[in-house]
């Protein structure tokens, strides 16, 4: 399959299905960095995160639409504002669940991933009986429009940039969060043992609560950062929840490095062979080359020893 | 009293009831396109029996039920299929004697996995043996390496997502999103008309009734009881000496079995099959099935069938749009307010009530509770 092409071609094709590729790998890693401290942390399934994230993308749809009507002056910089209302509406909705459904699910996990399926079907038709059931696509800022030739072939566009340079903001300050602050220490305890964390004075009902919320904050900021790249409907979410978890599965739950090492593969595996391969199968070869992987490695790439 | 019989009174009562209720009240009182719905829903009831089996009984949650409908499906399309496009049929396409969507496809030739499903006797054999097959590798593979609870769950799902993408993708050899459609004669019986649907039903119902004594079957012999053991503490299972994967394995294929009729029977009732009864949210959509009518119970996953359907076809003929929000807020009742289902209810309120009136003292219910206290892991 490489044979019609020449040497130079085939690596500028390595070249933009690269940066096709990490593009894929910011969302996949937005999406799964949460989901990544909701399953890992506190061994949840929340099939509702899809979900999550598409709140976050109406609220930026909104906010932009916001500024584009009553203030376009401050057009340019709508976006940091966006997503910090992303951040908080899906967090306050996350805080939310958590106090009235999942809190009383922890000592079942399959049935919490009944309960968030069931509550993204809700969330599904509320988002189409009010926002109605059209995609919509923000406007960019002008300055987050075309793109960066560096050589005559390849070339990088700005919002992918963009989107890259707060996937790694996000995830370095998720990292500093869970590894240097107290309340990551709080949370890593309750992970390991929740009896002697709640014994030596860690509120672990109150630890549980914020930790859920900001995993759903994360999914609201990654729909924020999703508009950059592509139009939201109220469906747009349940297209990701399977390679998330995947994603989060393959990486080794409670592995913020696993996370991270596996969105990577995931994505690069997948954009490189989109070029070669229909898309369909590209997904399809990707999907099976992990699931085979993880039948013969159950744990995932990286590992914590937990005690349950 | 010992569980050795095969069914005891109360059960002997209620499948009697029940089948009274499929075989002589329904026919009698529907007209014949809702009888042909309730066929439709009595095939998924193959599902939910199957999810009773391995998620109640067994502790495993599969969200890949739609796999092992789908296969069974489509094998059983395939079949159709071929006999549908027979040389005369399709002496317009530019290859006759090859399904019309591979044609289009410019394929000119059947791939070889389409033979088999010249013969029907092969072809019955397949619509079990496909889904057991792969649930036996998959099984095989994650029990074995003790894989369990929520990472099943996801692992089977993330398959049943392949599957669609792979259905949806090989179009022709599939017949891609559309599926297997114009499907007309079943060894030269046409099973479109009003009568061969009504026969149908009737196979269906009968299928249907054989599996509930499978299942009864293995609830009552030792390997059920293995099974309840295993769900509620298996590593005391493990340590009395039992290979629990294999007891994992053996009733993950049983419900894939169950799962593969349940799919032929769709494909003969409904004429055609698709990739949208494949994927994650048939699959998800079954587990309600079970859940609805209580994961403990036999019975009550061919009522809570019946009854969720029910309701998706009125609520989505009158208010289509309060249809999704009452399937998410079912799934979260259920999961929050009544673990045990229907058929919970009924025990805990009905049955003492019957029993008082009866002057019967009550005895323990054999399936048990849900654990409350430990992980499903």
């Amino acid at each position: 399959m490489f044979a019609e092409y020449s040497l130079p071609e085939l690596g500028s094709i390595f070249v933009m299905q690269g940066f096709a590729g990490l593009i894929l790998f910011s969302v996949f890693l937005l999406m799964a960095l949460g989901l990544a401290i909701i399953f890992g942390q506190m061994g949840v399934i929340n099939m509702a995160h899809g979900e999550f994230m598409i709140l976050g993308a109406y609220v930026t749809y909104f906010t932009s639409q916001f500024f584009l009507n009553y203030i376009p002056a401050l057009f340019s910089i709508y976006f940091f504002l966006a997503m910090g209302l992303a951040f908080l509406a899906s967090g306050a909705l996350g805080m939310f669940i958590e106090w009235a459904m999942i809190r009383h699910l922890y000592k079942r996990p399959l049935d919490t991933l009944l309960a968030t399926w069931g509550l993204s079907l809700i969330l599904q038709q509320l988002y189409r009986s009010f926002f109605g059931p059209r995609e919509v696509g923000v406007e960019l800022p002008e300055w987050m429009m075309g793109s960066i030739p560096v050589t005559d072939m390849v070339e990088v566009q700005i919002n992918g940039l963009f989107v890259m340079g707060l996937t790694m903001a996000i995830t370095i300050a998720v990292a500093f969060l869970m590894y240097k602050s107290r309340w990551g220490k709080q949370v890593r305890a309750v992970v390991q043992n929740r009896v002697m964390a709640g014994a030596v004075g860690i509120n672990t009902e109150k630890v549980d609560r914020y930790t859920f919320a900001l995993g759903c904050g994360i999914a609201g900021v990654a729909g924020s950062a999703f508009t950059m790249i592509g139009s939201t409907g109220p469906t747009s979410g349940q297209l990701y929840i399977v390679d998330t978890f995947l994603v989060v599965v393959f990486g080794g739950a409670a592995s913020l490095l696993g996370t991270i090492a596996s969105a990577f593969t995931i994505s690069q595996a997948q954009s490189t062979m989109e070029f070669f391969l229909s898309g369909s199968m590209a997904k399809v070869l990707t999907l099976l080359g992990v699931v085979g992987i993880l039948m013969l490695r159950p744990q995932g790439l990286f590992t914590l020893k937990v005690r349950r | 009293m010992k569980n050795t019989a095969f069914l005891n009174r109360s059960e002997l009562i209620a499948v009697a009831i029940l089948a009274v209720l499929i075989l002589v009240v329904l026919p009698m009182s529907l007209d014949g396109f809702r009888l042909n719905l309730v066929g439709k829903y009595l095939t998924y009831a193959f599902v939910a029996l199957g999810l009773v089996m391995c998620w109640g009984f067994g502790g495993i949650l599969s969200l890949g039920q739609g796999i092992f409908f789908g296969l069974g499906g489509y094998c059983m399309a395939m079949f159709l299929k071929l006999e549908a496009s027979s040389v005369e049929n399709t002496k317009i396409q530019s290859t006759p004697g090859i399904p019309d969507f591979m044609d289009w496809n410019q394929i000119t030739s059947l791939p070889w996995f389409w033979e088999p499903f010249k013969s029907l006797p092969a072809t019955m054999l397949l619509v079990v043996g496909v889904p057991v097959l792969l649930a036996f590798i998959l099984g095989f593979a994650m029990f074995t390496r003790r894989v369990g609870g929520t990472y099943f769950a996801i692992i089977t799902q993330a398959i049943a997502a392949i599957l669609t993408i792979l259905i949806i993708g090989q179009q022709g050899y599939t017949g891609g999103i559309n599926g297997i459609t114009d499907l007309r004669t079943l060894n030269g019986w046409d099973i479109r008309t009003d009568d061969a649907k009504f026969i149908l039903y009737f196979v269906s119902a009968g299928l249907l009734f054989a599996c509930i004594l499978i299942a009864y079957f293995v609830k009552h012999s030792k390997l059920g009881r293995i099974l309840v053991a295993m769900r509620d503490k298996e590593d005391r299972v493990r340590f009395s000496g039992y290979n629990v994967s294999n007891f994992k394995i053996f009733v993950f294929c049983l419900a894939a079995a169950f799962a593969g009729i349940g799919g032929a029977m769709f494909t003969l009732q409904v004429g055609f099959m698709s990739p949208s009864f494949v994927g994650i949210v048939p699959s998800i959509e079954m587990v309600i099935y079970a859940a609805v009518g209580g994961r403990l119970s036999i019975l009550g996953a061919i009522y809570g069938t019946l009854l969720v359907n029910w309701a998706k076809t009125a609520f989505s003929e009158s208010f289509p749009e309060l249809w999704l929000l009452g399937l998410g807020g079912l799934f979260i009742a259920v999961v929050l307010a009544f673990p045990n289902g229907l058929a919970g209810i009924y025990t805990s309120y009905a049955e003492p009530f019957i029993r008082k009136l009866m002057n019967k003292k009550p005895d323990i219910l054999p399936g048990g509770n849900i654990p409350q206290g430990s992980p499903a892991e």
